[in-house]
């Protein structure tokens, strides 16, 4: 399996790849040459929506549980801050300080990834995604059709970031700070989670169900668990995203958002928690850039396409063509391939 | 399924007596019998509400009742477009539980199909002038559509559920757009024939008036030709695959799909039949449904929604859990609307849970 090779190869403190440390040292300093624009529509952006597909994921990659509500999870810490902190449209607005709202958001979001996942988890493999996508839909309707809440179809605007230590965090550096750090955060988490024993049972209940119950594990409860952890994800990201939004509306958890979300786990790759990240940015790219190329409305049918191609040639993703690609040019060189099987 | 349930049993006195099994009627006219035998309270339970269900249809509601749940009219047309959504309903999710139960397909463009569907029929009706050919161009195009989507590409990656489910999402997202393109974002209204138009009047008392005069329910014809077409469709889809030897092979292809195709059948024709059908049904439910509502972009996700919930209620791969679901999802959302709507989405959702927790494989599903 590759992806245990990935992170379990090494299993001592990492030898850090160079083009790791490479990449790092870009994020770290990437606002320092990027203009605004690119620092927060294209970087920042990036690394929110790739969080939340992180959660995705984690799901998906570990669990084996395709899970669309991801996304829906997300829009509910969304709204949770519109609603409990403060908005400009006069509706709700408890006005909670920024940090209670944003954790109660967060948990409140994992909550209701755990409820999900215990609605879902007792039906395995396909039935996932409908039962999911079910959810995610009827959350869309239901944010449309309730006023007295979530206002309806209009939704929530004016959630601002708190000014803190004298910083407004909208601020592009800033914020791209923030999202680097929140993803930061939570890739590592993954990574290391994938390797504790919740990690590694949690993935040997992808492989096999039935044998894992028959060992003594409490297989739901595991899946429960993971779909929790992915909650906070989702959660986290979810604030992250009402504040580079600034607004919230049915039509930030509509299905083509809910389907893009699974769109950027499934290009960038489900092996490697780098996947979700690397697919966000092709994502953000190619919603900014494809304008130049084709007429701006269709750039559904180009994401469409791009989903298409992927799935149908490189089932796990870019990671996975370029996993191959180094694969082929290591036979080449008659080297032992040692990234290929990891068992 | 029917051997298992007689494996079951196998001293059970009801099951060997014999005589009862010599056809399917029989058959289920014992189940029914064996129903109540096992669950006499919940039989009674049934059976009661049923019983208060026709009365408040049939019944001049006395003063006390319009009180608490409103005028009888409101109370009755609910109820009947609920049936008539429900029929709607069923038409569409027919089709996707019947691809999903002989090929573990779950085709999350059957939406897009629907839309497809009402579109191209509205083209050809508009050309022709006339709506049955609409009709049948729906039916017909999305049909070949489906047949070419599984030869092109399901075939591709058969047993690789997943892939084949993210494909589907893929051309959902694609043929969305396109649809936007070719037919913007306008609203289109079919023209149905003179005759389906109009009000029929129920022989179903709403009020009295003061005067004594009897006031009689009106209702629009077309929603009734919807559950009539529904029902058709729904006897006609039984007695295919019950009846006929092409049905027989669907029916053996849902049970064990490699048996099938060991004994000699050509797996391959039976899947691209089953699309075309199961396809052919939502092109077909996109005219019926766009002439009672309207054809706009969204229906199509409307449309996927109500068929993975009637089919995830119902059971998946089983047409009479569809129909079964469809009218659970049908007379709840409409029930949601008219009683409480801000929530109605909620109820279709708790029913679904409800489902999910009691009966994971949902109501008629095999486990």
């Amino acid at each position: 399996m590759a992806d245990l090779s990935l992170i379990a190869g090494k299993n001592r403190l990492p030898t850090i790849h160079p083009a790791a440390a490479l990449v790092a040292v870009f994020l770290l300093f990437y606002p320092a040459f990027a203009s605004n624009f690119f620092v927060f529509q294209i970087g920042a952006y990036s690394l929110v929506l790739g969080t939340i597909a992180l959660s995705l994921m984690m799901l998906a990659g570990y669990g084996g549980m395709v899970s669309l509500s991801q996304l829906t999870v997300a829009g509910l810490a969304g709204y949770l801050m519109a609603i409990l902190g403060d908005n400009s449209v006069g509706v709700m607005g408890l006005g909670w300080p920024w940090w209670l709202t944003a954790l109660t958001a967060i948990f409140a979001a994992s909550v209701f990834s755990a409820l999900i996942g215990a609605i879902s988890v007792r039906t395995e493999g396909i039935y996932t995604i409908m039962i999911t996508l079910a959810i995610a839909v009827a959350f869309f309707y239901f944010v449309r059709q309730n006023y007295v809440i979530f206002n309806g179809f209009t939704g929530y605007a004016g959630v601002e970031p708190p000014v803190l230590f004298g910083v407004y965090w909208r601020n592009p550096t800033p914020f791209y700070y923030l999202s680097l750090a929140v993803a930061a955060f939570f890739f590592f988490a993954v990574l290391y989670g994938a390797r504790s024993t919740f990690g590694l049972s949690l993935q040997a209940i992808r492989d096999n169900p039935r044998r894992m119950r028959a060992i003594g594990y409490d297989v739901t409860l595991h899946r429960i668990f993971a779909y929790w952890l992915a909650g906070l994800i989702a959660g986290t990201a979810g604030v992250l995203m009402v504040w580079f939004n600034g607004r919230i509306s049915p039509g930030s958890v509509g299905v083509d958002v809910v389907i893009d979300i699974l769109v950027i786990a499934v290009v960038g790759g489900m092996r490697h928690p780098i996947g979700p990240f690397i697919g966000a940015l092709a994502f953000v790219l190619l919603e900014n850039f494809a304008i130049d190329l084709i007429d701006r409305e269709r750039f559904n049918t180009v994401i469409g396409l791009a989903f298409l191609l992927v799935v149908l040639f490189s089932p796990d993703g870019l990671l996975g063509l370029w996993m191959r690609m180094k694969d082929a040019l290591m036979l080449k060189r008659r080297t032992p391939s040692d990234s290929g099987g990891g068992q | 399924m029917d051997i298992a349930f007689y494996a079951a049993w196998p001293s059970d006195p009801g099951v060997l007596a014999g005589p009862v099994f010599r056809n399917r009627v029989g058959w289920r006219r014992d189940l029914l019998r064996r129903f109540i035998e096992r669950h006499t309270f919940w039989a009674i339970v049934i059976l009661i509400s049923a019983g208060i269900f026709l009365w408040m249809i049939f019944a001049v509601w006395p003063d006390w009742m319009i009180s608490t749940l409103g005028r009888k009219k409101t109370f009755v047309n609910t109820f009947l477009n609920g049936l008539t959504l429900a029929g709607l309903y069923f038409l569409v999710a027919s089709g996707f539980t019947l691809v999903f139960g002989l090929m573990r397909n779950v085709n999350l463009a059957h939406g897009s199909m629907y839309l497809l569907g009402a579109y191209i029929g509205y083209e050809a009706a508009e050309v022709s002038g006339n709506w049955f050919v609409g009709l049948g161009a729906a039916f017909i195009a999305i049909a070949i559509t489906g047949i070419l989507l599984q030869v092109l590409v399901f075939r591709r990656m058969e047993g690789d559920d997943l892939r084949q489910t993210l494909v589907t999402i893929g051309v959902s997202i694609v043929a969305a757009d396109l649809m936007l393109a070719t037919w913007s974002g306008t609203t289109y209204q079919f023209a149905p024939p003179e005759w389906l138009f109009g009000a029929a009047e129920l022989p179903i008392i709403s009020t009295i008036r003061s005067s004594g005069q009897e006031v009689f329910l009106k209702y629009p014809i077309y929603r009734l030709a919807v559950l009539a077409v529904a029902i058709a469709v729904g006897i006609a889809l039984w007695l295919f695959l019950n009846r006929t030897r092409v049905g027989m092979m669907i029916r053996a292809g849902v049970n064990d799909r490699d048996m099938l195709a060991a004994s000699g059948v050509n797996v391959q024709v039976v899947f691209a039949l089953v699309f075309a059908i199961g396809a052919g049904l939502a092109g077909f439910a996109g005219v019926i449904g766009g002439t009672a509502l309207s054809i706009a972009p969204g229906e199509d996700i409307r449309y996927l929604l109500a068929s993975l919930v009637v089919v995830i209620v119902g059971g998946m791969g089983s047409v009479p859990g569809a129909a079964i679901g469809a009218l659970l999802i049908g007379l709840a959302e409409q029930f949601g609307l008219a009683y409480f709507p801000t929530y109605g989405v909620v109820l279709t959702f708790v029913i679904m849970v409800v489902v999910l927790a009691v009966r994971p494989q949902g109501i008629m599903g095999s486990s």
